[in-house]
């Protein structure tokens, strides 16, 4: 599929380019969902009872169908878009107009999410993330998928500043899409069984220790427990299965334009994340996971999730590998080998933190400040000293007791909102608040 | 009264930190007065009246000694706050029972506001609040001076932008 052709009635000065419509299925994707359900109301209505199907039905359709249409297409003809050196402007609306500039300077990722059912029709939705947007600043859905590539490969040259954008035809302003190398391909086993040793296997284990205990008091107990255990286990397995879905064929490249993170099964997406744009990243080791030697991987960008839960869902740069290679990657897309070793908390703090404190620790060099905790699951936080926005010391009434003090170093993260050096001695959290707030600075001017 | 922490932050004890005016001292001993003492000792002259002097001697000494504690408190709370304007970044200290430092660099200044609710436009008297990309930051100073208010959210405003950084 191909763009649909410019709009040449738009207001254009002589360096803006032409106004660019969406891909011209974009009504039949955006209402897709409700035609099938429609479809399957009506066919089970005919199934069940053939005459039903008469004239009301006949009317409704008859009405409702073309009004869908009519209300799709409009809104598809008032929903332009272009890309001009410094903005992405998109125009849209039918009773309200809204004009949007998204500046470009600011765009932390771009996302390419093709739903399946758009997957088959061949059309992509674009979405932007800036700093300060809650939700995805500007989703432009649908376009065709050559033309959202070309899109994308043009926004991020344009807002890392590679590109000296706006002049020139279409053809010439958007470059073909450019190589890419991969780095890492999660493989299928792993990942069904990293999602499977988890939460699932908990919930299984819990419940069929229950049913046994219960069918040595009594054998009636057994089936009302298990009619109540059900919901549980079948919301604990949807949320596996969803999980799965989004998480298949993990793969991890390198691009021009940045990190590129592409997975999903039947609705796939592809996250770029353009160099230095990264927060923070977590990486996670469950207690179940342990005896494997597997991590899981999360990254934050300033502007990524707090909007919609599909959002929230993602934010995986690794979904499952070996401790190595997550190093590894980590240390590689935050430009630079992560510190080694970690400084522990006094032993005191075990009366602050009894379960942690075995875990707990920080280490600092010239660029990262990274910090451990967590009871069953290990969380390490890694932050890019770049990117600390305010570093705080604060110490409750209990910890005071103990002479002790915590750390948070704070970014733009959604998510991951920094690191937290937890139950230090007092004065060592004060000396590390001035090393880091000094070197912070130093890591900002470089 | 600085204390650990602020003192290796500065280097030296005492270099120059500011504090809230005392107008909030005032407000908030009189929201004290106000919302404690004046309602117990109305509670004690009607229970005076309905049930009898010992309740209402009881009644007297609650109100009173809670009344006590929390004069003090607030004493202590508006003593805790303080903020210090270095060459890079903003301090600022707070709380008595959790004990807050938070250091702001200039160039991460998102906005700043000024805000005043009607007690405060009374007094004179205005807060502070320094907002950062990171939803974390909890950097705000309370009961300065209107000048005083105006002064620094135009200096953080002007050193904010001479040292922006990305995000």
């Amino acid at each position: 599929m191909t763009a649909p052709p410019a709009e040449d009635r738009a207001p254009t000065t002589a360096t803006d380019p032409p106004w660019e419509r969406l891909h011209p299925l974009t009504p039949l994707l955006r209402g897709g969902r409700l035609v099938v359900l429609g479809l399957v109301v009506v066919g089970q209505q005919g199934l069940r009872d053939p005459s039903a199907l008469g004239t009301p039905m006949l009317v409704l359709l008859a009405l409702g169908v073309p009004l869908a249409a009519l209300v799709g297409y409009v809104s598809w003809r008032r929903m332009r878009y272009r890309v001009t050196a410094t903005e992405l402007q998109v125009e849209s609306g039918v009773l309200t107009r809204r004009s949007r500039r998204v500046p470009l300077a600011r765009v932390q990722a771009v996302d390419v999410v093709r739903p399946f059912y758009a997957r088959v029709l061949g059309a992509a939705e674009l979405r932007l993330e800036v700093v300060g947007g809650g939700d995805a600043e500007a989703p432009l859905a649908f376009l065709g998928d050559d033309e959202a590539l070309r899109l994308r490969t043009r926004l991020l040259d344009l807002s890392s500043g590679r590109v000296a954008g706006g002049e020139g035809e279409e053809g010439q302003a958007l470059p073909a899409p450019e190589p890419e190398r991969v780095l890492v391909v999660v493989p299928t086993a792993p990942l069904v069984w990293s999602v499977l040793l988890g939460p699932p296997l908990v919930a299984l284990a819990v419940t069929v220790a229950a049913t046994l205990v219960a069918a040595l008091i009594s054998v009636q107990a057994v089936l009302p427990l298990l009619a109540g255990a059900l919901p549980i286990l079948l919301g604990v397995a949807s949320m596996a299965a969803r999980r799965l879905l989004s998480e298949y064929g993990f793969t991890v490249a390198e691009s021009p334009d940045g990190l590129r993170l592409r997975h999903g099964l039947l609705d796939t997406r592809s996250q770029t994340i353009p160099a230095g744009r990264i927060q923070t990243v977590r990486v996670l080791e469950p207690l179940l996971w342990r005896r494997f030697g597997w991590v899981r991987v999360e990254v934050d960008v300033a502007g990524y999730g707090g909007g919609s839960q599909e959002q929230a869902a993602t934010g995986a740069l690794l979904p499952v590998a070996p401790r190595a290679l997550a190093d590894q990657l980590v240390a590689r897309v935050l430009d630079g080998p992560l510190p080694t070793g970690r400084s522990a908390p006094p032993p005191r703090a075990r009366w602050r933190a009894p379960l942690t404190v075995r875990r707990l620790g920080v280490v600092l060099d010239d660029r990262h400040l990274v910090t451990t905790s967590g009871v069953l699951t290990t969380t390490t936080d890694v932050v890019p000293l770049s990117k600390v926005q305010s570093l705080r010391v604060t110490q409750g009434p209990w910890q005071r007791r103990w002479r002790l003090a915590s750390l948070h170093a704070d970014t733009a993260g959604r998510r991951l909102v920094g690191g937290v050096a937890a139950h230090r001695d007092a004065d060592d959290a004060a000396a590390l608040l001035a090393e880091v707030t000094r070197r912070a600075r130093a890591a900002r001017r470089r | 009264m600085p204390d650990a922490v602020t003192d290796v932050v500065t280097g030296q004890p005492d270099a120059g930190w500011r504090r809230p005016d005392r107008r909030l001292l005032v407000l908030r001993r009189s929201t004290v007065w106000g919302l404690v003492a004046l309602p117990g000792v109305v509670v004690a002259a009607a229970l005076g009246v309905l049930a009898g002097p010992a309740e209402a001697v009881a009644a007297l000494l609650l109100a009173g000694s809670l009344t006590g504690l929390l004069l003090v408190g607030v004493q202590r709370r508006w003593a805790a706050w303080g903020y210090l304007e270095r060459e890079d970044d903003l301090v600022v200290r707070r709380g008595v029972l959790i004990r807050r430092t938070t250091v702001v660099p200039y160039g991460r200044m998102q906005f700043v506001d000024v805000t005043a609710g009607p007690l405060d436009r009374r007094l004179g008297i205005a807060t502070v609040t320094l907002h950062t990309a990171a939803p974390a930051t909890d950097a705000f100073v309370p009961g300065l001076l209107a000048d005083e208010a105006t002064r620094l959210r135009d200096k953080l405003a002007a050193l904010g932008e001479a040292r922006q950084a990305g995000v």
